[in-house]
């Protein structure tokens, strides 16, 4: 019994080769690749809302979602649907250019990133050798589609949020990639897809230890920082700016910036799953091979999706939990403290692989 | 020598006489003596409430006036101004900065322009409102006033009345904003403002230069109204000023009336209404902590705080039958005698709530972020407090002892052990813990009084129809937000000739300016929070 999806893969590809010239078959298989990705970035973005919602209401001690569907579980469907048909307002006095190609540029940057993670064995549409820096370089694009959205508004609370999130984004985007930099440096590789076949063995959270895990740690606080959300919510405040960058948005529009808020979130906990927890990989225990063999039963995008989701689960926990910093608290945050630390972080690591001290 | 020799010493051109409180009478050319004589040298510093009045032929106004030293003794200045037609008085904005806000009212309503006041536009209304609405000559045709479906540009420019030095007096203007500053209006429809309050606030970053308040969006005419009712109707309104202390407001007037009307009280009465307040109040607080902590943005703190309240609204659903509007007091007692099992669902929810109180504590009182958020953060001066007549726990976390409850023990109160919640500090977190640490002093009155309601009538019969004696009354009940007042004139009539109701809101509002300056705009909506206006109080 074999239940990983590269199986599948495989027999479609040789199926559309037997039958089709070469031209063609990569032709349909690049266009349903890119269906793929597509649906499951939408169908995600649902789960997550509902997630979201649910996990938040049990923090809250509420119910949450529960009328549409079973437990609630077609309100987002539902939802998205309004958000389809939803009139988009015009607004007057608006960078009408700029105001309405920002929110494709957010959510063109975040499916960009999207599709460079590895989410199975064998299943990853970008793959270049180059893996990190892509996925470092295409996601900071966002942060100019939210600065775009806050100045062509020609609204001050939007404008205010953008300038909130210029300077939060640049600034944590220093933070993520010094940590991943430390693991890169422990692989020696770049490449998505060579980081998870080098963590068959061990996680390279373990094989780290202590450096990798205040990677991981400054990692998931800059992550959490730069996918806009709470405590580190400034550019959307809803108490001091109402909705910050994204206020005079309507309809699909604003749709699209709540998608991309919400795949940002899985797709930091997935770059945190692929380059410190092991990716698709299972957990494997060197030296207890029963335990290793029983848990390659477990197919690699269950492995994938549990890691995600737990991670998202820590956000969530995170968010609904503290209260908002303020811009010079948050900016402190980085410079003083998280961007020093890593710096001495990668220094630690050097000093490891060199002298070969880690697993 | 008491104080009435004292003052007859000091100011002998002035009418003193002995009504419920001790009533100092001058002309309007003695009124800047007398405010100077009172704040300077009898250390008056608190101008509890300033009322406008329009006694029919002349306009005044009414300072109801005491000493920090001892805030329940109240002293009253009264004044005229002869004129009707074009009336004007000296301001005394410079001794208590308080009346700045409270001149531009009584400008508003009546038409009195106060000289020197350094901002002469009308609170509560447009700039172009054709007449003033509290003058009893009033001319409420609707024609005059339009309904407007346009809203009005609001205007930088401020007038003011300069005296000169020949004695005459000269219109100026001056500009609240120029046009080169970055202004952003916070409200009137704005997450945080708790209502439709309207600040207009000019940045430069995210650090906040001067903040205008924009008052009377929800103005409703309640005092106005009020000279049209009896007084058994009149209570429905009070409920409304402050929606959150209800049932106190309600208090003050049921207390205005009887003591006017000399009615006998029966005990359980005062304990029935004074378990309410405490009720009532912890009520309040929860909801100004769990608004607090949404405001910076921990929003389910915010749940957590309305869960609790709900269990005293339930409470309240089942004694009064209202939950936010509790409809409770009366004149003469209360509206239904408590329900059987109030006691024991009390009992119930005290315990309850002290351990809600240690986790609220432990979840967010404790949180880094949180404390960071607030340590520090728009500081309020002792003096500023008093100036102002920042009431309540925002005045008692700067040191104002204030507490209406201690200072003028009214209902049950002087029968229970209580501290009245001081603080030092003056920030936003001293404003913040005050509210937590005065749930816990509620908490530990209704103990004390639970479960020794003495047995008796819950209401005591009265006339009919409600004839107040003629006079001036004026009583005074501690609520969620500070010291509220009720001031009733009347001519003998069944319907009051004025009244007015002390705004525990407007000061906090009046303080913002002040306190946010130099702080970041994210602290502006912190301070906001642990002041707690609502609005349907400062605007009536």
């Amino acid at each position: 019994m074999n239940l990983e999806l590269r199986t599948l893969m495989q027999l479609i590809d040789e199926g559309l080769r037997a039958n089709l010239p070469k031209f063609w078959a990569v032709a349909i298989e690049c266009l349903s690749v890119g269906l793929a990705l597509l649906a499951g970035y939408a169908v995600l973005a649902m789960l997550l809302i509902y997630v979201e919602r649910k996990v938040c209401a049990w923090f809250q001690v509420r119910i949450g979602p529960n009328r549409v569907g079973p437990f609630g579980i077609f309100q987002t469907v539902a939802d998205t649907l309004k958000m389809l048909l939803k009139e988009v307002i015009p607004i007057n006095h608006v960078d009408r250019f700029l105001f309405y190609t920002a929110p494709f540029v957010v959510i063109a940057a975040s499916m960009l990133t999207f599709a460079a993670l590895p989410f199975a064995k064998g299943i990853q549409a970008i793959d270049f050798n180059i893996g990190v820096f892509y996925i470092m370089a295409i996601s900071s694009i966002s942060i100019l589609g939210i600065l775009l959205a806050g100045w062509s508004s020609n609204n001050k609370f939007s404008m205010i949020g953008a300038m909130r999130s210029g300077a939060q984004m640049i600034s944590y985007e220093l933070s993520v990639g010094l940590s991943l930099l430390a693991i890169v440096m422990l692989s020696g590789t770049m490449q998505l897809s060579t980081l998870v076949e080098q963590q068959a063995d061990l996680w390279f959270i373990f094989q780290g230890h202590v450096p990798a895990f205040i990677a991981f740690v400054i990692y998931l606080i800059a992550g959490h920082a730069e996918t806009n959300r709470g405590p580190f919510d400034l550019p959307e405040a809803e108490s001091e700016l109402t909705a910050g960058f994204h206020t005079e948005y309507s309809g699909i529009h604003f749709g699209f910036f709540y998608l991309a808020e919400y795949l940002n979130m899985f797709i930091i906990a997935g770059i945190a799953a692929t380059v410190f927890l092991g990716g698709w990989q299972p957990l494997h225990i060197p030296g207890l091979d029963g335990f290793n063999y029983v848990m390659d039963f477990i197919p690699s995008f269950i492995w994938f999706l549990a890691k995600v989701f737990f991670l998202i689960f820590l956000s969530l926990w995170v968010r609904w939990t503290f209260p908002r910093l303020r811009i010079d608290q948050l900016l402190h945050l980085e410079w003083k403290y998280l961007m020093p630390l890593s710096l001495l972080n990668i220094l630690i690591m050097a000093v490891l692989v060199v002298m070969g001290w880690h697993f | 020598m008491d104080l009435q020799e004292k003052i007859a010493s000091l100011l002998p051109s002035a009418t003193i006489e002995q009504a419920q409180y001790l009533t100092i009478s001058v002309a309007k050319n003695d009124l800047r003596k007398a405010a100077e004589t009172l704040r300077h040298q009898l250390g008056f510093d608190i101008l509890w409430s300033l009322t406008g009045m329009d006694w029919g032929t002349a306009l005044g106004v009414v300072y109801h006036l005491a000493s920090s030293a001892k805030p329940g003794e109240i002293v009253v200045l009264k004044t005229q101004a002869e004129d009707r037609e074009n009336p004007m008085l000296h301001t005394v904005c410079d001794l208590w900065a308080t009346a700045e806000l409270n001149e531009r009212e009584v400008y508003a309503m009546f038409g009195i322009r106060f000289i020197n006041n350094p901002d002469m536009r009308k609170l509560l209304l447009n700039e172009n409102w054709v007449g003033f609405p509290l003058r009893k000559d009033y001319n409420a045709d609707p024609e005059l006033n339009p309904l407007n479906l346009h809203s009005d540009e609001v205007s930088d420019l401020r007038p003011k009345l300069v005296e000169q030095a020949d004695g005459t007096v000269k219109e100026e203007w001056d500009e609240i904003f120029t046009n080169k500053e970055y202004i952003v209006n916070i409200g009137p429809q704005h997450p945080a403002t708790h209502g439709v309050l309207h600040f207009r606030v000019s940045l430069d970053g995210e650090a906040i230069k001067k903040v205008d308040p924009h008052l009377g969006y929800i103005h409703r005419g309640i005092e106005r109204m009020c000279e049209s009712l009896t007084y058994p109707q009149m209570l429905h309104l009070t409920d409304r000023l402050d929606y959150l202390s209800a049932h106190m407001n309600r208090h003050a007037i049921c207390m205005c009336v009887e003591n006017a009307l000399q009615l006998e009280i029966p005990e359980r009465v005062k304990y029935i209404r004074t378990l309410m307040d405490e009720l009532t109040r912890i009520a309040s607080h929860l909801l100004a902590w769990s608004c607090m902590c949404m405001d910076m943005g921990g929003l389910t703190a915010f749940i957590y705080g309305m869960r609790d309240r709900e269990k005293i609204l339930s409470i309240f659903d089942d004694t009064c039958g209202g939950r936010l509007i509790t409809n409770y007091n009366i004149i003469g007692g209360v509206m239904a005698d408590i329900k059987p099992g109030f006691q024991k669902q009390v009992k119930e929810f005290i315990p309850y709530m002290r351990k809600m109180l240690k986790e609220h504590n432990a979840i967010y009182t404790g949180n880094v972020i949180a404390k960071n958020r607030m340590t520090g953060i728009g500081h309020m001066s002792r003096e500023l407090s008093i100036n102002q007549v920042v009431s309540g726990p925002s005045g008692r976390a700067s040191g104002f002892s204030s507490d209406m409850r201690k200072h003028r023990p009214y209902g049950a109160y002087d029968k229970v052990k209580f501290n009245e919640i001081m603080r030092t500090e003056g920030d936003t977190f001293a404003r913040y813990s005050a509210r937590l640490e005065e749930i816990s002093a509620s908490l530990d009155i209704i103990e004390q009084l639970i479960d020794n309601i003495p047995e008796g009538q819950s209401l005591v019969k009265t006339k009919a129809v409600i004839r107040l004696p003629e006079g001036e009354y004026m009583e005074w009940v501690e609520a969620a937000r500070g010291a509220f007042g009720v001031y009733i004139c009347s001519k003998g009539e069944k319907t009051p000739y004025r009244v007015k109701f002390r705004s525990t809101g407007m000061p906090l509002v009046a303080v913002v300016d002040e306190i946010s300056r130099d702080e970041k705009i994210a602290d502006l909506i912190a301070i906001g929070g642990s002041l707690d206006y609502v609005v349907p109080d400062i605007d009536r």
